[in-house]
């Protein structure tokens, strides 16, 4: 098949509107948080970096972000330890109900989020009968993140070569010591970018964080969407979903450079099924 | 001396990792013996947390779209009835609902589909390998961009004197203002990578070597297209399609941010989870969604797609 220029020049134009159309209100975002005029008609008049003091000093601010942080690095903690403990299961042994599992795995980010929170949050609160806290909230978002770090392990699993291992155990090293001074250090630019974007899934979650969050607390996508129809809020909000932005998609791409391995939700998992 | 100093004589320098604790190595030993051991403290704690967390819950939540609440304490009371989801599938507003969201659903579906399917040509095959790497990278980013950032944004867009209405005033558009179609787009916008990347996964995966025997053989690109790239790449379409289908029959901050008055299932969950206070009911609602994608699933299984996903 050979496509003629001009049909090659047509597909490239409308890859770069289409990029356009995703590029663009990600970057008016930007945009207003310097935007001087308090209603952000189009265009803008002038240009302030008030909005941006305003939001360093607003201890509301402070506060989501702090517990964002915290629910982030837990959550992260959890799923690393449970994502690598499956992948090894997964990968190394053959047994029953292993399909099962792995089926199990992606099925907190297959169903629509809502699904997941309404689920949790009436096992909390009408079948376990637990008040909502964040651990509540740690409990949710390390429950859907186990599946990005288990995807990153078991794509750099199956690259290894499991005669290392072999050889360390021939060389009368034990399992614990083996793990330790030769799979782990192959798995850990994999952990890290697992790890990463385990981190920013849960940074900025909303749908399940809103039926799993106790009544005074909040996260950063939570104080958003309480300020976001309040109109004297508006410029600190365009300012904290610019923090959001550059908080999800910095890990993304350090992500993208420590591990060859695809880091797409749809690009692993077509890869990890290729393997 | 310096072949010694890297691999020392039994001594004390390495102790840790050589010559440790009793107890631990015969631990060690022991799991070294018994693979299954070995298996059973992998995948305990994983499979465990999944068990007892997630497929609980939503065991839990089947269960509770038959009880009921009492209305004097507002406590969910045990009882089973079949009234909510009576209510659900009978009851003209939620057939409404559930009808406005099902449309919703298949139109984000299809302009993802016609935005997704050249774009994702482009970057398989036409592109350069560097720029193929570049624009992989270009669509990935805001896959993991805030989904609350992105809707927020839209509402920016949508805005009385926003971006579009300055876009669309040149040429005669208006903007179409917060309401169903607004829901459309900024969901159509928000799922679009996810569909870019199935497809784009789909196209690689066709050899070149084919298309080009197929030019040889006289067909012309279309025919091409149509006759050999297609068939292979139905899969990776439905991939692309069961994201984009199932995450908006879901949604429900999409609706509350550009959506004005619009109601979805999500909505009415989120509700009734809030301010009404009725978990049974919500339940109820929420099984709408799982159904279908249930079905959905049950009738691309297949195709093959499910492997794609």
């Amino acid at each position: 098949m050979r496509l003629s220029r001009s049909a090659k020049v047509v597909l490239g134009v409308i890859t770069a509107l289409v990029f356009l159309f995703i590029y663009l209100p990600l970057l008016l975002v930007v945009v207003n948080s310097f935007n001087a005029d308090r209603t952000f008609g189009w265009p803008p008049k002038g240009f302030t970096l008030e909005w941006w003091g305003r939001a360093f000093d607003s201890p509301g601010v402070r506060e989501a972000v702090v517990s964002s942080l915290w629910v982030a690095a837990v959550s992260t903690l959890i799923s690393l330890v449970l994502g690598t403990l499956l992948a090894l299961a997964l990968l190394r042994y053959k047994f029953f109900g292993r399909d099962v599992i792995s089926l199990l795995v992606i099925l907190p980010i297959a169903l629509p989020g809502i699904v997941t929170g309404i689920a949790l949050n009436n096992m909390f609160t009408t079948i376990l009968g637990v008040s909502l806290s964040m651990w509540t909230v740690v409990i949710a978002h390390a429950t859907f993140c186990m599946v990005t770090v288990f995807n990153n392990v078991i794509a750099r699993l199956r690259r290894m070569h499991g005669g290392l291992e072999e050889a360390s155990a021939d060389l009368g090293a034990g399992v614990f010591t083996t793990f330790r001074l030769v799979t782990f250090p192959q798995l850990r630019s994999a952990l890290l970018a697992g790890g990463l974007l385990a981190f920013a899934l849960s940074f900025d979650e909303i749908i399940v964080t809103t039926f799993t969050i106790g009544a005074g607390d909040t996260t950063l996508p939570i104080w958003i969407l309480q300020n976001l129809f309040r109109p004297n809020q508006a410029p600190v909000v365009n300012v904290v979903a610019v923090v959001l932005i550059v908080v999800s998609i910095v890990p993304i791409w350090l992500a993208q450079r420590l591990s060859q391995d695809s880091v797409g939700i749809g690009a692993t998992r077509v890869k990890a099924t290729e393997g | 001396m310096t072949l010694q100093t890297r691999h020392p004589a039994p001594g004390p320098a390495p102790a840790a990792a050589a010559v440790p604790r009793p107890k631990a190595r015969r631990f060690s030993a022991l799991l070294h013996r018994s693979p299954n051991l070995r298996l059973a403290g992998l995948v305990t704690a994983p499979a465990g947390w999944l068990v007892l967390v997630y497929i609980a819950a939503l065991a839990a939540l089947l269960v509770t779209a038959f009880w009921t609440v009492d209305t004097f304490t507002g406590k969910v009371s045990t009882e089973w009835t079949t009234e909510n989801v009576v209510t659900v599938l009978t009851d003209p507003v939620y057939q409404r609902i559930t009808l406005r969201t099902l449309w919703i659903a298949i139109a984000v579906t299809l302009i993802d589909l016609v935005l997704a399917l050249p774009m994702a040509f482009f970057i398989a095959k036409v592109a350069s390998p560097r720029w193929q790497k570049l624009l992989v990278v270009a669509v990935l980013m805001p896959l993991w961009a805030s989904y609350l950032v992105k809707a927020y944004a839209w509402r920016n867009v949508l805005a009385d004197g926003g971006l579009l209405e300055w876009l669309g005033t040149p040429v005669g558009l208006e903007s179409p203002g917060y309401g169903e179609t607004a829901v459309i787009l900024t969901l159509a916008y928000i799922w679009l990578p996810f569909m870019i990347l199935p497809i784009y996964a789909g196209f690689e995966r066709v050899p070149d070597s084919l298309l080009e025997a197929s030019g040889d053989l006289g067909a012309k690109p279309l025919a091409t297209m149509r006759l050999v790239m297609f068939p292979l790449l139905v899969p990776s379409i439905i991939a692309g399609t069961i994201f984009t289908f199932s995450l908006s029959l879901g949604d429900y901050i999409t609706a509350q941010i550009v959506g004005g008055t619009t109601q979805m299932l999500g909505t009415v969950v989120y509700a009734n989870v809030g301010a009404a206070n009725n978990l049974p009911f919500a339940a109820a609602v929420s099984l709408v969604p799982i159904v279908i994608i249930m079905l959905y699933l049950f009738i691309v299984r297949r195709s093959g797609a499910l492997n794609s996903l």
